[in-house]
């Protein structure tokens, strides 16, 4: 075979770019570029195809880009596609600078309300994702991705991963379902992926083989910081086992539950009275808050009920559950509007918050609000209320001046 | 930039508000009643007859109105007619041009069509940038057109208007009719300054024609036809609010931007164009209204369902249109008398005494390009390619606060740049962008970087928005290949004179 293509093309084709190769025995680098920013990045365009064919020792071909205005990340991610498509065996990665804004960490307790998922291989949607302030930004290369496209979703996470500013989103990646997510985890793990999402999780095994995993690559790599687990419960026998997969390992930091899997598992569908879920979710919630972790609700999937989405958000966060799947950059502000604390809440939580600075400030060791002692878990989710208050405009940050 | 246009002299660009014409204003030649029919009948029986009759002849302005949009068949007939006639070399002087246009096309390759002097929008704009139009286009505002009207920078030797409704007096209104449009507005001016009047209408009634936006004693003569085209494309039956979440966003931080700078207050007024993020801005304000129970004085149109729900619904006392852009529009028109039917003159025209656009509170526009300078360009894109028209984007640029909701980039072409492509619009005008990315104040405006300064809002300073959007798209972009040389277009500020030039485009 001496003949490849990645990408997309047609008149609909936004942000994305098709490359073909033809290898040659002789006569050099022929390229034949068409672009929709010909006059402002042709010459660019060209410069990045050259040199990405002196990368990858390609010395004959006939090369054929037909661009969408897709970014330079995109580009180098088709390319190198089309490339490993000619020859699978190939090892080396041809990597895109690691933009600077995207080098910060995440923590196992940070709020996880929001998580928007983005499909792994369509990259007009990832520069401007941040921007809508998901607490969660997820690359999929799981369901939204095709069985054929797998490859290209995997170089192009990769770049999306170093290249698109998250704007301080946690990053996050759905990887396949396994034993096939396994061979996502080296195009993530070396790139400061923050959670890494496993699919249609039964077992504890599954969360302990990701986790050795991630483990020889971040040895490979020398990578110190800490990369966490979501393991998705979308089975009957996921649930049974939600307890032992949500203590499974030390990196997880919540447990999601996917219902669309789970109805279809059972045997039935989901309803907009949702009990054919109420078992599963409750069982969610206890096994990730006895094990000490986040429990996490499946995604709303019409897009366009916003009324439907928040009275959900707000009785799964009456289940306990502390998060929601986004499919759509506009559910992001709904959920948090659900999850936001109530008044009372917060009138509750400054009382909390007050009595336990001013019992530190006079060295006391227990904490009262009148004769009513405070224990230490009250006193830190009275500051996780203010916190999210703070995060929905519902509190000033300086509050505390002003009481 | 040129000294001389299609063989007259022109006068450079000033600055904003340094150049006044002086002089008289023009006017047609003196008519007499007893020179038209007693009953009133001025029907004739085809456009051919009426083109003959006005007196048709080689190298004279010929006008027509863009009211029928993309749905307009009169244009593209008038022009057929003029070419089985044999007659050259015309003028062309629209309020606007639109794809469907495009027919014309080979009548500026024949020499039907010397010129275009009105926006190029789409596939004409592409003709004109390539060099291929034997004249220089020349882009005018909406007032610009009236304003060289008045002050007989252009002669129209006849006007041909397509009337919705029209009685054979030549009475015309375009708020009914199988053809109905809304208003009749930009053809106002041609109506009391052409030498000659066509009325084409596919509605005749007797007799007197309700209302009469053009008022027939201004008539030559009136033409009945089938159809004045396709009416779908007329008014659109709903204007679409956009779904794009980043075009949501802005139109968030617009209204949330309108609301914190105290522009939103008991009695303001504002204008927003029909555009997918404008509407949306208009009804995230009406939000932000009605839970704050603030009323505004008036709304200037393009009106729109969306306009038209608030005037319904008590939070503005009324809507002036100028241009109607759906149905829901055009029957609010007809049935509400706070839903006034203006010319666009009230608002646009420098030789007004006065005018509606500087006493705005706010105004929301688009842009193509903003520069570092926030100087902006409407008519052409990075690329250099003439692709619309100015509209009334000048003309609302003195608004107390004048706001350009615009994306950082589109695929890969920034929106933000180091310099315009084309100016348009000085700097000094604009105070406001709004993108995606973060909004940026005119540092001119101290006042609303004062009061901004406590804002959530992503405030910041246009460079940084530029910066970003540079690194981005991979890179500062390249100009395009021009040919300085060969000027294919001028673009006029709004008082008649030179503000830029629009050149050659190479392949």
């Amino acid at each position: 075979m001496n003949k490849s293509s990645a990408g997309k093309r047609g008149p609909k084709v936004r942000s994305d770019c098709y490359i073909e190769i033809t290898k040659k025995r002789s006569g050099g680098i022929r390229l034949n570029l068409k672009s929709k920013v010909q006059s402002m990045y042709g010459t660019q365009i060209e410069n990045q195809i050259f040199e990405m064919c002196r990368f990858f020792a390609l010395r004959h071909a006939n090369i054929i880009v037909e661009d969408y205005g897709a970014l330079p990340f995109t580009i180098s991610a088709r390319f190198e596609l089309a490339v490993k498509r000619l020859a699978p065996s190939l090892e080396c990665e041809f990597l895109p600078e690691f933009n600077k804004n995207n080098s910060y960490k995440t923590t196992k307790d940070r709020f996880r309300r929001s998580r928007l998922y983005l499909p792994g291989n369509e990259p007009k949607f990832y520069p401007n994702a941040g921007l809508h302030k998901p607490d969660g930004i997820i690359l999929d290369l799981e369901d939204s991705v095709s069985p054929t496209e797998k490859d290209a979703a995997q170089i192009l996470v990769r770049n999306a991963l170093r290249s698109v500013n998250f704007y301080g989103a946690e990053r996050m990646v759905r990887i396949n379902q396994l034993p096939k997510g396994l061979d996502d985890l080296k195009y993530i793990v070396p790139h400061n992926v923050h959670v890494i999402l496993i699919p249609k999780v039964e077992s504890a095994d599954e969360i302990k083989s990701v986790e050795n995993k991630v483990e020889e690559i971040k040895k490979q790599n020398k990578i110190k910081n800490k990369i966490y687990f979501m393991p998705i419960i979308e089975s009957a026998l996921g649930v049974m086992k939600a307890f032992e997969i949500a203590t499974a390992s030390t990196n997880n930091c919540a447990l999601a539950i996917g219902l669309e899997d789970y109805t279809a598992d059972i045997g039935t569908q989901r309803t907009t009275e949702e009990k054919e879920s109420f078992m599963a979710r409750s069982t969610i919630v206890a096994a990730a808050k006895a094990a000490g972790i986040q429990p996490i609700d499946t995604v709303f999937s019409d897009v366009n009920d916003m009324e439907g989405l928040l009275k959900s958000t707000k009785e799964i966060k009456l289940l306990g559950f502390e998060g929601k799947g986004c499919i759509h950059p506009r559910q992001i502000k709904i959920v948090h509007e659900a999850f936001a604390p109530t008044e009372q809440e917060i009138e509750k939580a400054k009382k909390i918050v007050i009595a336990f600075k001013e019992a530190k400030a006079k060295g006391l060791g227990v904490v009262s609000i009148g004769s009513k002692m405070i224990d230490a878990p009250v006193v830190k989710r009275a500051e996780k209320i203010i916190e999210l208050a703070v995060k929905n405009d519902l509190l000033k940050n300086n509050w505390i001046n002003n009481y | 930039m040129p000294t001389t246009v299609n063989g007259k002299k022109e006068i450079p660009f000033k600055g904003v508000n340094k150049y006044k014409p002086k002089g008289t204003k023009t006017s047609p030649h003196i008519s007499s009643c007893i020179d038209y029919p007693e009953d009133g009948n001025k029907v004739v029986k085809n456009l051919r007859e009426a083109l003959k009759k006005a007196g048709l002849k080689d190298g004279m302005t010929i006008s027509t109105h863009h009211h029928l949009r993309n749905g307009d068949a009169v244009t593209n007939q008038l022009f057929d007619t003029i070419k089985s006639m044999g007659i050259k070399g015309i003028r062309w002087f629209p309020s606007a041009s639109f794809p469907v246009h495009k027919h014309l096309i080979k009548y500026l390759e024949d020499g039907t069509i010397h010129h275009i002097e009105g926006s190029m929008n789409g596939p004409l704009g592409r003709y004109t940038s390539q060099g291929k139009m034997n004249g220089t286009g020349v882009l005018r505002s909406h007032g610009g057109r009236y304003q060289a009207i008045q002050d007989g920078e252009v002669k129209i030797d006849i006007a041909v208007i397509a009337a919705p409704t029209a009685d054979p007096f030549g009475n015309a209104t375009g708020d009914r009719g199988p053809s109905a449009c809304g208003l009749l507005g930009f053809a106002l001016a041609d109506s009391e300054y052409a030498e000659r009047v066509i009325v084409v209408t596919d509605n005749l009634v007797p007799f007197p024609c309700i209302p009469w936006q053009i008022q027939g004693n201004n008539v030559d003569h009136v033409v009945e036809v089938n159809s004045l085209g396709d009416s779908s494309k007329i008014v659109s039956g709903t204007t679409q609010v956009t779904k794009s979440p980043d075009r949501l966003l802005i139109a968030e931080y617009l209204a949330q931007f309108v609301e914190e700078a105290g522009i939103m207050k008991d009695g303001f007024s504002f204008q927003a164009g029909a555009g997918g993020t404008t509407l949306a801005f208009a009804i995230f304000l009406k939000e932000k209204m009605k839970k704050k129970g603030i009323k505004a004085r008036f709304i200037r149109g393009g009106s729109t369902k969306y306009l038209v729900e608030m005037l319904e619904e008590g939070l503005t006392d009324y809507i002036l249109d100028g241009q109607t852009f759906d149905l829901e529009g055009v029957r609010s028109m007809r049935e509400n008398t706070n839903h006034v039917n203006t010319s666009p003159f009230t608002s646009y025209n420098f030789h007004g005494k006065g005018n509606f656009a500087s006493m705005l509170d706010c105004v929301v526009l688009g842009a193509t390009e903003v520069d570092l300078s926030f100087n902006a360009n409407v008519v052409t894109h990075s690329d250099g390619y003439l692709l619309h028209g100015i509209g009334g984007w000048q003309n609302c640029l003195t608004s107390k606060c004048t706001i350009l909701a615009i994306p950082s980039f589109r695929d890969r072409i920034p929106v933000i740049v180091d310099e315009v492509t084309t100016l348009v619009g000085p700097g000094e005008l604009i105070d406001v962008i709004v993108t995606e990315r973060g909004i940026a104040i005119n540092p001119k405006r101290k006042d609303l970087l004062k009061i901004m300064k406590k804002s959530d809002l992503p405030i910041k300073p246009i460079e940084e928005i530029y910066n970003e959007v540079n690194e981005l798209c991979g890179g500062k972009p390249a100009k395009p290949k021009i040919n300085k040389n060969k000027v294919v277009a001028v673009i006029k500020w709004v008082d008649g004179t030179l503000i830029d030039s629009v050149v050659e485009v190479e392949e």
